[in-house]
């Protein structure tokens, strides 16, 4: 006998879904296989690559990555220019921490004219994140939305809490895509998406965040949850469930022992730096296996890593 | 291919006697289609019969076992290709590659790093558990690296990657009482290759030029009757690999094809290039799909961490939480002073809380009581975290004896919890925490008053 490959067929496929406008539109999904399954089928767009910057000055952050930064993370706006000039990410995530309530709180007038200058200054599409205080995001989203009117942004993210009025300004009003955001539940993730579609929002404009964890703490969950939702999207034709995902995993990973422990706490772990890295890249590689479509890093060095590990699996 | 319940059935003698332990032969042959029992247990089988089934109710794809004694590892016996349909069994293990070409201080610093990295989380060893011993051209120092990482008091499981079956016939000798891997053997070197594992059983490592080389090459060494086998999944490029590694594992799962029933075998190390974050990329990646075997370059703490934490979670029964062991946990070396926080035995709850509890820097000591594996609301939810198992678990745990602070924090999401708590320990101050963990630091900094 000879060896034949074994070729899986599914009838459905996940949307296709495009960020940012003119010549630097960003297209998510549209392939109708598992990631870099090439042999089953198409692989549309493939994964995508974001970086993160703050409106404010990144204090928690890993000393070595301040460094490389330099100064322009005291000013968000020439943050941004950098990073496009320097790293080329898909699309860069600005996120709002300032504006959180238990922080800065800075106020909505004043986020959305940041974010209306960044996007002016820069021509990679944007994600915009919020604080993860839902009440407080609902009224930034929706100032940023009508600010960034035409830029065709992402918001990440709108939560069950929230989504009505996230989803109903970001889409409907001012015409950018919202993400969805569950926490790692395949029935949590389907409601939230009807819940949306109810509002009139289309597939189309519909990404998914189905929440992340860092590798070691019960990423079993992610993987498991993407690897159902896949298979309903593409196996059943779920449409429900059809939208690209997208991963914040700079936002987690960065904040567990592994990362944050200081050389000084823990000698024999060794360089700080390299640790953060390591466990943004094996969360990025993990995530992405099991498919999703987008993910934000933080260190320029896990962007070019992972960069370098889809264009070797394409 | 798999044979039904039914197809099972016919084969039995259809007497009924019940000798097996079933009620009917029907019952019997249901029950070993599931895999819930072995065939043997039925004594009335024809010999054509049994010989017929034992094969086709093997399962797909084969255990493979090496190493000696602590160092013993299976891989292989997976039965599915997406971990919630049932539990991945036998995780993959990885082996740091040194090689006669390396110089000492290369190949010393790796086996220190070797030894540096063994620590237990979550109740379980974390460390490179092969050493996996390259063959590049100097037999003399090939020789005399085996007896230096015999010497050097790893405990590990070996793995002889050559395919000089002269210089194997020598490296053997040095270690065939640990039951090393013996890696190597291709379509020119395969018979002697069998030859000289066949008698000790060691797992035969298979290499060939492309994916359909590999499964004539597994053929032929199955028509020597040889069957401990691992299969190289290519290092032309990570594309390739990792074609090959889901293509090995889907064709012996999903089309039932035992020619491809074996453990996968990835040398990570040579598709990073010498990148430390490339290989913790890939490395992830054949931790997801399907790499059995995954060699490094090296296993420092920066590898390390991730990896093992992925792997952790990755083999895991989908249906069961990781729980951590019920006690008092010291955070930041607690002292007689020190306030005592209460959360439940879900790990993933006991790692985000005891992460913020250390980046709070105030020491602290965490009680973690038996809350069935639950988070916090299933758990309360379930009467598995309430204010009697939270005061009895104080009472018994002789942690008044360890702190004289009577301050105990209940996550803010059990708030309800405080009066019962407090009406069974009034020498105690219930304090209600937040909700999240993430807001614990500023809470517990605030409450000891540090800025």
């Amino acid at each position: 006998m000879a060896f034949k490959t074994s070729v899986q067929k599914y009838s459905g496929s996940i949307y296709n879904l495009e960020l940012g406008t003119g010549e630097n539109t960003l297209a998510l999904g549209g392939q109708n296989v598992f990631p870099f399954y090439s042999f089953d089928g198409d692989t549309g767009s493939g994964t995508k690559i974001g970086l993160e910057i703050l409106d404010v000055y990144p204090e928690n952050w890993v000393k070595g990555l301040k460094e490389l930064y330099g100064s322009v993370v005291g000013n968000t706006v020439e943050w941004a220019k950098y990073v496009e000039e320097k790293f080329a990410p898909d699309f860069i995530c600005l996120r709002f921490e300032g504006a959180d309530p238990n922080g800065l709180n800075k106020s909505f007038e004043e986020c959305a004219t940041l974010a209306k200058e960044v996007a002016n200054a820069v021509k990679l599409p944007l994600v915009i994140a919020g604080t993860q205080n839902y009440e407080k995001d609902l009224k930034l989203f929706e100032k940023v939305a009508q600010e960034l009117e035409g830029k065709n942004v992402l918001l990440l993210s709108a939560v069950e809490d929230n989504y009505k009025n996230v989803a109903a300004a970001g889409v409907t009003a001012y015409k950018h895509k919202v993400a969805a955001e569950s926490s790692v539940d395949i029935n949590l993730a389907k409601q939230l998406n009807i819940l949306i579609n109810q509002l009139e929002v289309k597939n189309e404009n519909i990404v998914m965040n189905v929440g992340t964890a860092p590798v070691g703490y019960g990423f079993e969950y992610v993987a498991s949850t993407i690897d159902r939702i896949r298979l309903a999207a593409l196996g059943q034709n779920d449409k429900t469930l059809q939208m690209p995902i997208i991963t914040p995993v700079a936002f987690d990973t960065w904040d567990v022992k592994e990362s944050a422990s200081t050389e000084e706490d823990s000698p024999e772990w060794g360089c700080q730096e390299e640790r953060g890295i390591a466990m943004e890249v094996s969360t990025a590689a993990s995530v992405i296996a099991v498919g999703s479509d987008a993910v934000v890093l933080r260190h320029p060095r896990s962007a070019e890593t992972i960069r370098a590990l889809v264009n070797n699996l394409k | 291919m798999a044979m039904s319940g039914l197809d099972i059935y016919k084969l039995t003698p259809k007497t009924n006697c019940k000798e097996c332990g079933f009620p009917t032969c029907m019952a019997f042959a249901m029950k070993v289609a599931a895999g819930g029992v072995e065939i043997s247990k039925c004594s009335h089988m024809s010999d054509d019969a049994m010989a017929k089934l034992s094969e086709s109710t093997a399962p797909l794809m084969k255990i493979v076992t090496f190493g000696k004694g602590e160092a013993e590892c299976k891989l292989g016996g997976e039965t599915v290709l997406f971990r919630h349909e049932k539990t991945f069994v036998n995780r993959n293990r990885f082996a740091v590659l040194l090689s006669d070409a390396m110089s000492q201080e290369q190949i010393d610093a790796k086996i220190a790093n070797m030894k540096n990295v063994d620590y237990v989380r979550i109740g379980e060893e974390m460390k490179a558990e092969i050493a996996a011993l390259q063959y590049v051209g100097n037999k003399d120092a090939y020789l005399a690296l085996i007896n230096k990482v015999k010497a050097s008091g790893l405990k590990v499981a070996y793995m002889l990657v050559c395919a000089d079956v002269s210089v194997l016939k020598d490296a053997l000798e040095l270690v065939k009482d640990e039951l090393p891997i013996v890696f190597g053997a291709n379509s020119n070197n395969y018979q002697e290759m069998v030859a000289l594992v066949k008698e000790l059983k060691l797992p035969l490592g298979l290499k060939a030029p492309s994916l359909s080389e590999l499964y004539d090459l597994v053929e032929n060494v199955q028509k020597l009757d040889y069957k401990e086998l691992l299969l190289d999944i290519s290092n032309a490029s990570a594309r390739e690999a990792f074609t090959n590694a889901v293509q090995i594992r889907r064709t012996a799962l999903k089309e039932q094809d035992r020619t491809f029933g074996y453990p996968s075998v990835v040398f990570v190390n040579e598709l990073a290039k010498g990148d430390k974050f490339m290989e913790v990329a890939l490395a992830s990646l054949f931790t997801m799909k399907y790499g059995s075997l995954i060699v490094m370059d090296d296993m420092d703490y920066t590898r390390a961490l991730p990896l093992f934490g992925l792997r952790q979670n990755i083999y895991t029964d989908p249906q069961k939480p990781m729980r951590v062991e019920p006690e008092f946990y010291p955070i930041n070396n607690p002292g007689d002073n020190s306030p005592v926080l209460i959360t439940v035995d879900f790990a993933l709850t006991y790692f985000v809380v005891s992460g913020e509890v250390e980046r709070s820097k105030v020491p602290a000591w965490m009680g973690i009581p038996d809350a069935g594996g639950y988070s916090v609301l299933t758990a309360w939810a379930a009467g598995k975290f309430s204010g009697s198992v939270i005061a009895k678990f104080i009472k018994e745990s002789g942690i008044e004896s360890k702190t004289k602070c009577r301050k105990l924090i209940i996550p803010g999401k059990v708030a309800v919890l405080k009066g019962d708590i407090q009406d069974s320990l009034p020498d105690w101050e219930v304090i209600i925490g937040p909700d999240e963990a993430m807001h614990l630091p500023k809470f517990l900094r605030t409450m000891e008053g540090i800025n």
